[in-house]
């Protein structure tokens, strides 16, 4: 770290050390003030409480034990970086400690991945061994978010159903994974007057494709707000639009809920997903394959 | 050696009223350790309430194993200590009154808040700002009554024991009020005044010297009166106890980098935290050597003084955790151990095998002395209490030993290409046993501490036993 201004860096430094030569200096003043090198069974001339103290030297072993560690200590901070802006005589820093465990382990494990990099995702998706790696890569990380078998959980998509939000080609899935997404749906659509009967007609409109409403009238009525307030996304027939990430939303499966109070939820604030790119975190060779098992999850169903 | 010549009285109901509520608080405190262990095996424990799940009661039972049990028992011992080595009586038996009721009414407050949700989140500091600032005027309180008293003292010297309580209660002042430093933004919210890494130095800069300060040089000062008074035997070195005390305050307050190893805190922050906790050994061992070698002579006593036999176990445990602690502050050592269960055992050898343990040993000695009596009620039930803490401890940290050492490896354990062999979950589905057993130890120990109620209670209920209060010195 270089970041300290010269004050700073002589001010550590100085109350390091001090701090450390202030102990060899009591050592040293301590052991050349001793009365005897050898146990004894003189006091110091006081009491308290009827309490007595020996007038016993620093015991040897632990006097060289105390001398090790403050040589060790010395030494460390020569060695690696303790005393302020003082860089140490290695060059150590745990930025470049860290930078040079992740090329080790992208020279080690890099062409376990980049075996795969010429095949296609759907290929990849019937190979037992890419597989077997997607699966782990998978496990540490997307399970958190999605599960350890992919099948989502409230505001995280289900991988294995073959309900995509932005498309479940083998391509579109590698894109999301590198690219990440940005799920937006603004609260109230693209009519921000809708009144609370109005927003009460919608989604009744909704539920009526799983037959759930309740009052058809009002379904009816939300029908036609439909058109105006969510159609631009989600298509004339609700079905959804890949393109845009906005779900079908006659198909009885549901991101965030789906009771009437959930739906109403969402419509009255919005929602805001967000998928992470994985680009810069794990390399196109992971995703390759990464994506290929997330393919295979859905695939035959 | 002193005369004894006059009428200084001392003030001992104080001492017995922390005495009592050491024993009290530490049963309620070590009952809610076992509980949230508890709850890490049976999660059901956690009522589905927010008032009892894990993440609320994790800090009523710090905070009441230190603050309340800990802390009574530091503020009995150092009331009794100081009037006795320094042949005076309490500076101000108003002010001794007033901490107590403060410090007892502080602790309820922490029981009512925590259980609540009032948190500003800093580990052993997350009461909020008003019980802060209550704390901080019982401290000072505290700081007046106990250097007070030791500038009446009647001789020339201060006694090691008062060195070291001395130091605890300066540095707990210090430490409180810089690592509490916060904004308040309603009666029972804050925000700290540090932003980012700041904070967290300040608070783990704060954090380890509670354990230095409040947990060792706090109970090093009851060590250097108990040991060498149960065991009737001198101290072993005067020049021991001198350099170890200069060394260990002043190379404590540099130890707590090392809870921030390979984070965001600059590379010679966590260097020079390193390098000060592996200087510490000797220092915290000075402690134990003076402990240990003032009962050369006087081994035998162990065999029929269970109260020995809990200062020497202490002591024992003492020195194990301050060589594990320095062991895992370094770097590569802490990159397997930090966030493990290791941690906690650690804490806990030192809390359960040297606090509680030199408490419990200081409290059998004092009860009967405030008492007016010889001995406990049953020095048979001390035994009991003595191995049912030492089995509880042994339990519990190698528990957590094997736990700590399994999640920091499989944590890092990879196949093949390079990906972690485990996820999360699976780390904790095989700490399970060791959260059993842990569970287990804690109880076994907690069961000591209510046989010590009995115990003190049958003491205190005996016909000649009378509540002294401004009991004559004898020297």
């Amino acid at each position: 770290m270089s970041d300290l201004n010269t004050f700073w860096s002589l001010w550590i430094s100085a109350i390091v050390l001090g701090s450390i030569f202030g102990c060899a200096w009591l050592l040293y003043t301590t052991r050349k003030s001793q009365t005897t090198d050898t146990e004894t069974e003189n006091t110091m001339g006081h009491a308290f409480d009827g309490i007595e103290e020996y007038d016993n030297p620093l015991p040897k072993w632990w006097l060289y034990m105390f001398m090790a560690t403050i040589v060790f200590g010395l030494a460390y901070s020569v060695l690696y970086p303790t005393l302020g802006n003082y860089p140490g005589v290695l060059g150590w820093t745990s930025t470049n400690q860290w930078e040079k465990e992740v090329s080790q382990a992208d020279e080690k494990y890099g062409p376990i991945f980049a075996q795969y990099s010429s095949m296609t995702v759907e290929d990849l998706a019937n190979d037992a061994g890419a597989l077997e790696i997607g699966q782990r890569l998978f496990a540490n990380n997307c399970a958190v978010c999605h599960g350890s078998s992919g099948r989502g959980s409230y505001g995280f998509p289900n991988l294995t159903d073959n309900d995509w939000l932005y498309g479940g080609e083998a391509d579109t899935i590698k894109q999301t994974i590198l690219a990440g997404r940005n799920g937006a749906m603004p609260a109230k659509g693209l009519n921000p007057n809708l009144s609370e009967a109005e927003i009460g007609d919608l989604v009744n409109y909704l539920l009526a494709f799983t037959n759930r409403a309740d009052d058809a009238a009002s379904a009816e009525k939300g029908a036609a707000l439909f058109q105006t307030a969510c159609a631009a996304c989600h298509g004339a027939d609700a079905k959804g639009t890949h393109a845009m990430g906005a779900p079908n939303l006659t198909d009885g499966i549901w991101l965030y809920g789906g009771t009437a109070a959930q739906i109403k939820q969402t419509i009255v604030h919005g929602r805001a997903g967000v998928m992470p790119a994985h680009n810069d975190l794990l390399g196109e060779d992971k995703v390759h394959i990464l994506a290929a098992y997330v393919y295979s999850l859905s695939l035959n169903k | 050696m002193s005369t004894g010549n006059d009428n200084t009285t001392y003030n001992y109901k104080v001492v017995r009223q922390f005495a009592i509520m050491t024993v009290v608080w530490g049963i309620v405190g070590m009952a809610v350790g076992v509980l949230i262990a508890a709850q890490l095996v049976w999660p059901q424990l956690n009522f589905d309430l927010p008032w009892t799940s894990f993440g609320r009661l994790r800090p009523l039972h710090t905070n009441a194993v230190i603050f309340a049990f800990g802390g009574s028992a530091l503020f009995a011992t150092s009331y009794y200590v100081v009037q006795r080595t320094s042949q005076a009586r309490l500076f101000s038996d108003t002010l001794a009154a007033f901490t107590f009721w403060g410090w007892q009414a502080i602790i309820v407050a922490a029981a009512i808040t925590l259980p609540l949700g009032f948190t500003s989140t800093k580990e052993y500091a997350e009461l909020e700002w008003p019980i802060d600032i209550a704390i901080a005027i019982v401290w000072v309180s505290y700081a007046i009554v106990f250097f007070g008293t030791i500038m009446r003292r009647k001789m020339k010297h201060i006694y090691v024991a008062n060195w070291f309580y001395g130091a605890f209660i300066i540095t707990i002042a210090v430490l409180h009020i810089v690592n509490n430093l916060e904004v308040p933004v309603t009666a029972w919210k804050s925000y700290s005044i540090y932003a980012g890494t700041i904070d967290a130095m300040v608070q783990w800069w704060y954090g380890h010297n509670a354990v230095g300060f409040f947990l060792t040089a706090g109970f090093l000062g009851m060590m250097y009166y108990f040991v060498p008074k149960q065991a009737g035997r001198p101290v072993y070195s005067y020049r021991l106890s001198i350099v170890h005390f200069w060394a260990l305050i002043s190379i404590y307050v540099w130890a707590g980098a090392h809870h921030l190893h390979y984070s965001a805190l600059p590379d010679w922050a966590q260097s020079a935290g390193m390098v000060m906790s592996l200087i510490l050994l000797a220092p915290s061992w000075g402690g134990m050597i003076n402990g240990m070698m003032t009962l050369s002579g006087a081994w035998h006593k162990l065999r029929t003084d269970p109260i020995l036999r809990f200062l020497v176990v202490s002591l024992s445990f003492y020195g194990m955790s301050t060589f594990e602690g320095p062991m895992m502050s370094i770097k590569t050592v802490n990159a397997l151990s930090h966030n493990t269960d290791w941690t906690v055992g650690h804490v806990h050898s030192g809390a359960l095998g040297w606090v509680a343990m030199i408490s419990i040993g200081a409290i059998y000695h004092l009860i009967p002395k405030l008492h007016g009596l010889k001995d406990m009620y049953s020095v048979s039930l001390i035994n009991v209490h003595f191995w049912l803490a030492t089995i509880g401890t042994v339990l519990y940290i190698a528990s957590m030993w094997v736990n700590g050492i399994m999640q920091g490896l499989m944590w890092r354990a990879v196949n093949a290409d390079g990906t972690l062999t485990y996820s999360f979950v699976e780390a904790v589905v095989a700490s399970g046993p060791g959260y059993f057993v842990r569970a287990l130890g804690g109880l076994v120990f907690l069961a000591g501490m209510l046989i010590m109620a009995y115990n003190v209670w049958m003491t205190v209920k005996q016909k000649d036993a009378v509540a002294l209060d401004n009991a004559p010195h004898t020297a």
